[in-house]
């Protein structure tokens, strides 16, 4: 069982990441296993049989898939994860603050992919709680990424109010 | 001028640990250097051609004294003793040792100064007009926009890693001096038909490889909703921005992709879940910021100052000087004055150490301590007595700093170039001097009036020529420098993107086509036109003739990949 970071400590995960390997589609490949973070296409395409498994419903969307594609759907899930494929790749800060701010998803929403360090005090503002380091970073120093900065000035999840708003207070 | 409080300190030295600890990890090993190249950029490291180079943040060019002599004090200390300002009015040192950064931005931290965010894919440092404040023509004031735009876009959580870089832009003056509709987002402060003063947004324009004007997104934005915009706007473009191919990863190109009405249309859907939302800028907040950009303790005086009307009527050199580089301030008997970097054989927007502490030396004698970094590369006193020019003229003059060009041919943007940038496909220095030393003479200079030159050594056009009277842009061929031409570009309110005339010339080439493009305008002009000015009544082909008049060695026009992200 694999490690993440979770509301602030490192944790075991038990939850399964499900990929399409080479050849796999989302209308055959196999779901077993007990606690899986489905593909959006997956999901997508096998929503009946999903539901019927009557476990806890993980999805993941990539960078290019927005929010609005599960916007529907979001009090079936305990936890969505979003794709980072490279962490330069800054649309799943803007998927997260949709998710939390725009559809009000309350469960876990976790950071995928390359993780790193460096960009998950940026995640936890926009939203995360949840974080799978890359699996060749040392977990323990990424979690002091979380307080690299004691303040920010913007708005975001974390912190509704800006900074701004609390100088005056 | 802005003054951190606590918390803003508080952030800036987290922000150096930060980084200090990011460098020492990829010393470590623990850290690639792949891994490493977004977060240094971020704190404006760049290896270049010989090295590193670090770029400091200069907010909307607003510097104090203490602050100048520090960068002065750093530059003998890590550097070579010579700074150099940017066209954002930025500066850069480009002989920094990677190990040592850290020490320079923990240096930098003791005078509230800093290096975020002057490079990455992400919101860059905010320009603005040089003489905000003080200019007659000022609708308002605006560099409390500028600071409350500045703390908004260090470190935005959802925007640190956009699809490229995000300039902004704000002008509040007649003439727009700070270039806004090259920018990513340019924002003008204007007032409505109800007296409010609020914000026309230009959206989409951009210099680089693919030079575009920006376009009105929206008209009029009450000044309270500018935070609350700005996040949808970004939000779409970091959504929707390209990211398959750096060269069309700008938010023009995604302007331009949509129309300007659909890409308005989708910030304004995004607003409407943002607007009135709790990053509404309140009043409370914008009067605490403007608080510190209130006026100084001006004297009372008279609009004309005798002494130095007498010194102009006793010293031709001296008048020449003032003519060019003394400009009107809002306050009677104040001026606002520009010290020339761009004195023959220094490459321009250079300035030594000495300059520097020289500088702020006369912003503490004459100008309240303070004094602006131009997008013109130059630096300006704005707020000086006129009864002090003199002073401050036989000051700037024993330091190199009073060529008597501002406006004028020489007054050239120019970018490092090839023979520092690992960008460049070809070097700008050698051109302007070469430039310079061909228009040596003061009083052609002055006859010829005013007219811009710019020199970038690559597409990425930090020399910002595509928006030049006179631009010229590096191109490499087979490991050949050569220089492509553009005729008729300018800044301003009617910015307007030049034209190439014609195929490249070689180095040895460009002094005298230059000349060449002069004198049509010197032979052709009628009495109160501009050089710019006989270019649009004429149009390009007489300039181009003459450029090419007896040259039979002719080469192709050559567009050149820029390149990006060192």
């Amino acid at each position: 069982m694999s490690r993440i970071i979770k509301n602030n400590r490192i944790v075991e995960d038990i939850w399964q990441l499900l990929k399409l390997a080479e050849g796999e589609t989302p209308e055959s490949v196999a779901l077993t296993g007990e606690d899986i973070i489905f593909p959006l296409p997956v999901w997508q395409a096998r929503k009946d049989e999903i539901l019927s498994r009557e476990r806890p419903i993980g999805v993941w969307i990539d960078s290019h898939e927005g929010p609005e594609a599960i916007a529907d759907d979001l009090g079936r899930f305990t936890v969505i994860a979003v794709n980072f494929p490279k962490f330069a790749d800054g649309r799943g800060y803007s998927t997260a603050r949709l998710l939390r701010e725009r559809f009000g998803f309350q469960g876990e929403l976790r950071a995928i992919g390359d993780v790193l360090q460096d960009q998950i005090y940026f995640m936890k503002r926009c939203g995360f709680d949840a974080y799978a380091v890359r699996p060749d970073k040392d977990i323990e120093a990424a979690l002091a990424g979380l307080t690299d900065f004691s303040e920010s000035y913007q708005t975001a999840v974390d912190q509704p109010q800006p900074l701004f708003r609390r100088r005056s207070a | 001028m802005y003054r951190y409080d606590t918390i803003d300190q508080q952030l800036v030295n987290e922000r150096v640990a930060q980084y200090r600890g990011q460098i020492a990890r990829n010393l470590a090993g623990t850290l690639s250097d792949d891994e490493l190249r977004p977060l240094r950029l971020q704190n404006g490291l760049y290896i270049q051609r010989h090295g590193p180079m670090l770029r400091i943040a200069i907010p909307y060019g607003l510097l104090s004294s203490a602050q100048l002599r520090k960068l002065a004090d750093v530059s003998r200390r890590y550097d070579r003793s010579v700074g150099h300002f940017t066209t954002r009015q930025n500066m850069q040192l480009n002989w920094p040792k990677f190990e040592e950064t850290p020490e320079i931005l923990g240096e930098l931290a003791t005078v509230e100064m800093h290096a975020i965010q002057t490079s990455g894919n992400c919101i860059r440092n905010i320009t603005t007009d040089k003489f905000a404040g003080v200019a007659p023509d000022e609708l308002t004031d605006p560099r409390p926009y500028c600071e409350i735009l500045r703390q908004w876009s260090t470190f935005h959580p959802e925007f640190a890693f956009l699809p490229r870089k995000f300039k902004i832009a704000v002008n509040a003056a007649a003439e727009d001096r700070a270039v806004i509709r090259t920018h990513d987002v340019g924002l003008e402060l204007v007032r409505n038909e109800s007296g409010e003063i609020g914000v026309r947004v230009f959206a989409g324009g951009g210099m680089g490889r693919t030079p575009v004007i920006g376009k009105v997104v929206r008209d009029f934005l009450p000044r309270r909703h500018l935070l609350t915009y700005l996040d949808a706007l970004i939000r779409v473009y970091n959504r929707y921005g390209r990211r398959d191919n750096l060269y069309k990863a700008r938010i023009k190109i995604l302007v331009n992709a949509l129309g300007v009405e659909e890409f308005s249309r989708q910030v304004e859907a995004e607003w409407s879940f943002l607007k009135d939302g709790p990053a509404t800028l309140t009043d409370e907040e914008f009067d605490r910021v403007a608080a510190h950009f209130a006026p100084p303790a001006y004297a009372s005086l008279p609009a004309d100052d005798p002494t130095f009307n007498a010194a102009i009527a006793a010293n031709k050199t001296f008048a020449a000087w003032a003519k060019r580089s003394v400009h009107p301030h809002r306050v009677p008997g104040y001026a606002a004055v520009t010290l020339s970097l761009k004195a023959p054989g220094v490459a321009p927007g250079d300035i030594t150490d000495i300059q520097m502490d020289v500088v702020a030396d006369l912003a503490d004698r004459f100008s309240f301590g303070e004094l602006r970094v131009t997008h013109e590369q130059n630096v300006v006193l704005a707020d000086v007595r006129q009864r002090d020019l003199p002073d401050i003229w036989a000051t700037a003059r024993a330091h190199g700093l009073a060529t008597a060009n501002i406006g004028l041919l020489t007054d050239m943007i120019c970018c490092p170039g090839g023979d520092l940038c690992a960008l460049a496909n070809a070097r700008s220095v050698p051109i302007a001097l070469a430039v310079h030393e061909k228009f040596d003479d003061l009083d052609y200079l002055h006859d010829i009036g005013e007219i811009s030159l710019n020199i970038s050594g690559c597409m990425n056009s930090c020399g910002h020529h595509h928006v030049a009277n006179i631009g010229i842009l590096g191109v490499d061929k087979n490991n050949e420098e050569w220089y492509q031409i553009t005729v008729g570009g300018q800044q301003g309110n009617d910015a307007t993107i030049g034209k190439v005339i014609g195929p490249s010339f070689s180095a040895e080439e460009v002094p005298d086509v230059i000349e060449s493009l002069v004198n049509v305008y010197v032979e052709q002009r009628s009495s109160s036109e501009r050089f710019i000015d006989t270019y649009k009544r004429l149009g390009i082909e007489p300039f181009k003739e003459r450029a090419y008049a007896g040259r039979d060695r002719r080469k192709p026009a050559i567009t050149e990949e820029g390149a990006a992200h060192v």
